[in-house]
């Protein structure tokens, strides 16, 4: 089995050396055609490993080589494959191996066609070392290389121009691609810090030893450790307060959206607290857990908020991705890790299949974004409409799709852990999720053709990639039946807690669902009946204090930009005017100034005459006895 | 009786004389001169040490240094005579080619 998780691991890896091979030359189908191929053997290689945890219920645990030793620090390049890495290796390389066939497609007239695949491989294999490693070190190189791919996957259109930001929030690719990046690396720091409290404390990086280790620890590490490890995690899954940098990703390229948002970064900080969870299930910790919980839940709320009156396509859809992960932070933070999980892996496959609906419009419609410019797609793009239907249905919760039973069991938990408040959000919440998702789906597909004064000629896309979506379109439709296996299997292994619901819960789980589902179908239902029938704007909604409030996601962006990044550029600016032109450039200045001097001074003495260089010798040499004579007195 | 001292300050004086001839000659020639006054000076310091401990060896030191001073004045008068045959006098402040 061994030799399995390195094919699922490697392939990636090759898949991305071999296309960089041919970056800088013109395009190539067969770039995208073998990387696809090394990413469904990588996929291939996962579910067979999967297939091997689930019938023997062992775990592989393999170390490839010692990486660092110095002193008492020991960190082997090791992997682990057990239940949680499996399931993620599984979903993240099913995803992966979808979005690369669909670049195929999608990137067709890009001039860096190969470039871009090599960095998707990248990106994927970042997230396989991030999932499977054994230790956080590895955990850690990992999710740098998440950082590092989608920086430059984000701005891979780095050359467009910056525009205003009224025409354009996130203004350019490149500068998008920096925030991600920044914010990113915040959170980092807070990671960092989480990563050495442990090691300082247990003395190890191995996941069992740090967790066999946890019960000796006092309160306070155990605290701080929790802590700066969800700040970490809060960077990555774009939790509030550092969520800004997930809506203007939407610069990227729309397979790298899909990618983001589904498989290889987002889920990385909902991975960690799972991954975690013998930390986050430490009763000296439960103030911090519940903290997890209420953040989601203020999340899911808050980004559903937002999306309610987004016109972006891809904005709303990544909204909606910030929102779901707030349910799943909050299922992690109650102490539900396999709901979480279960969430993470359903939300994958339909928001995967969201954004390469998305894609597809927008490469129908000129990579125009706007649905209040679209609307009644549905005749020229009948697939991707269903498509679209299907993982919006999927994401509204509405039985028996996928979406329905993995968010039905988080709002579950919230009621049986007893915290109300919570349950109440998040069930308004799975309202809104199902109003703004057929909000975009009625004014993007069906109603008024809008988009005809804009001269545009919608098609549909290439048939093969449509075949290609179709295993996502299926998972959204049927994952949810796999409920009841997938806990057994995940909480089969020691590392992960199972977790039931209440003999109390359990009878009125007829009505809490009944309750949700109510919601969900009252969303869609509001939504069809405003904006079905075609675009009819309220000048007067639209203008109100709420509307305009949404509109501009709360002022955060505007708050950042005014309260950190201009001060931030006032003081650099001052900084450099005074700190680094007068004292720092002035001394190293100086020091090359007297140089200078010193030798266009000392010239002089090379006269070319004999009798001037022998008096210069003695003088030196005298000097120097001097010198020896007045230290051996000073001794 | 002459005491070992006064060997040392002979040895300085002619040591001294020697340097300033170095510094003041202008004469390459002269400078030679200079020169050999000089290791003659460090030959009587070395003799008379060796005298005075029992150590033979400050004399051998001695016969060294005398060695290879004969040989640098053979060789340093062979590219005297060059010099002067190209330039026509050996006075330093017209030697000056290597000027910086």
């Amino acid at each position: 089995m061994e030799k399995f998780v390195y094919i699922a691991l490697f392939a990636p890896f090759v898949s991305s050396i071999f296309a960089a091979l041919f970056g800088m030359s013109p395009k190539k189908t067969f770039v995208g055609v073998i990387a696809s191929l090394l990413l469904a053997t990588s996929f291939l290689a996962s579910a067979l490993l999967a297939m091997f945890v689930y019938q023997t219920g062992g775990t592989i645990h393999v170390t490839m080589m010692d990486w660092i030793g110095a002193g008492d620090l020991s960190i082997p390049f090791g992997f682990v494959v057990d239940q949680i890495s499996v399931t993620m290796m599984t979903v993240v390389t099913l995803v992966s191996t979808v979005v690369h066939i669909y670049s195929i497609g999608y990137m067709d007239h890009d001039k860096s066609f190969n470039r871009f695949f090599s960095y998707l491989s990248a990106f994927v294999f970042s997230m396989m070392v991030l999932v499977m490693s054994d230790n956080f070190a590895g955990l850690f190189i990992g999710w740098e290389g998440v950082g590092v791919c989608s920086w430059l996957l984000i701005g891979f259109w780095y050359h467009k121009e910056d525009v205003s930001p009224e025409e354009n929030p996130s203004i350019s690719p490149s500068w998008a691609a920096n925030e991600a990046f920044i914010v990113n690396r915040i959170a980092d720091l807070a990671m960092l810090v989480g990563i050495f409290v442990l090691y300082w404390n247990t003395g190890s990086l191995q996941y069992d030893v740090v967790f066999a280790n946890l019960p000796y620890l006092n309160q306070t590490v155990l605290t701080t450790a929790a802590i700066a490890l969800f700040i970490g995690a809060m960077g990555k899954s774009a939790q509030f307060p550092l969520h800004t940098w997930l809506t203007d990703a939407m610069e990227g390229p729309t397979p790298v959206s899909a990618l983001i948002h589904a498989a290889t970064m987002v889920t990385a900080g909902v991975f960690l607290v799972i991954r975690a969870n013998p930390l986050y299930s430490m009763p000296e910790v439960g103030e911090v857990s519940y903290f997890i919980a209420a953040l989601g839940t203020f999340v899911a709320f808050f980004a559903a908020s937002m999306a309610l009156v987004n016109r972006d396509l891809k904005r709303i859809i990544a909204y909606s991705t910030l929102s779901q992960l707030g349910y799943m932070f909050a299922a992690a933070g109650l102490g539900a890790y396999w709901i979480a999980l279960f969430h993470l892996a359903a939300h994958a496959f339909f928001k995967a299949l969201l954004f390469l609906g998305a894609g597809n419009v927008m490469h129908a419609m000129d990579d125009e974004l706007d649905i209040f410019k679209m609307g009644g797609l549905k005749k020229s793009m009948r697939w991707t409409y269903i498509y679209m239907g299907v993982a919006s249905l999927a994401l509204a919760g509405i039985p028996p799709l996928a979406g329905f039973f993995s968010k039905d069991a988080i709002i579950e938990t919230a009621f049986n852990e007893g915290t109300i408040v919570l349950w109440a959000i998040l069930v308004v919440t799975a309202g809104m999720t199902a109003f703004y998702s057929f909000r975009q789906v009625f004014l993007t597909f069906e109603g008024d053709e809008r988009y005809k004064e804009f001269g545009i000629h919608p098609h549909e896309m290439y048939k093969y990639v449509l075949v290609a979506m179709s295993p996502l379109a299926l998972l959204a439709v049927i994952a949810g039946f796999f409920q009841g296996g997938f806990q057994t299997f995940i909480t089969s292994g020691d590392v992960m807690p199972n977790y039931a619901m209440s003999e109390h819960t359990h009878h009125l789980v007829w009505i809490l669902g009944s309750i949700v589902l109510a919601f969900a179908v009252g969303g869609v239902l509001l939504a069809r009946y405003k904006y079905a029938s075609g675009l009819k704007r309220e000048m007067k909604c639209e203008n109100s204090f709420i509307y305009q409030l949404l509109k501009n996601q709360y002022y955060v962006p505007q708050f950042y930009a005014e309260f950190i990044s201009k001060p931030y550029a006032m003081i650099s600016e001052k900084m450099w005017k005074t700190v680094d032109m007068k004292i720092i450039d002035i001394t190293v200045d100086g020091i090359a100034k007297f140089i200078y001097s010193s030798g266009d001074d000392t010239r002089k003495m090379q006269t070319g005459n004999l009798s001037n260089y022998l008096n210069w010798m003695s003088f030196g040499l005298v000097a120097l006895l001097i010198v020896a004579a007045i230290s051996s007195v000073i001794g | 009786m002459i005491e070992l001292n006064d060997y040392l300050i002979l040895s300085g004086l002619l040591f001294t004389i020697g340097l300033v001839g170095v510094l003041r000659r202008k004469n390459l020639l002269m400078l030679f001169f200079a020169t050999e006054v000089m290791l003659n000076a460090a030959n009587i310091a070395f003799a008379a040490t060796s005298h005075y401990y029992n150590d033979l060896s400050g004399q051998m030191f001695a016969f060294f240094i005398i060695a290879v001073a004969a040989s640098e004045v053979a060789v340093g008068l062979g590219l005297l005579i060059v010099l002067y045959k190209r330039h026509g006098t050996l006075d330093l402040d017209n030697l000056a080619s290597m000027k910086g």
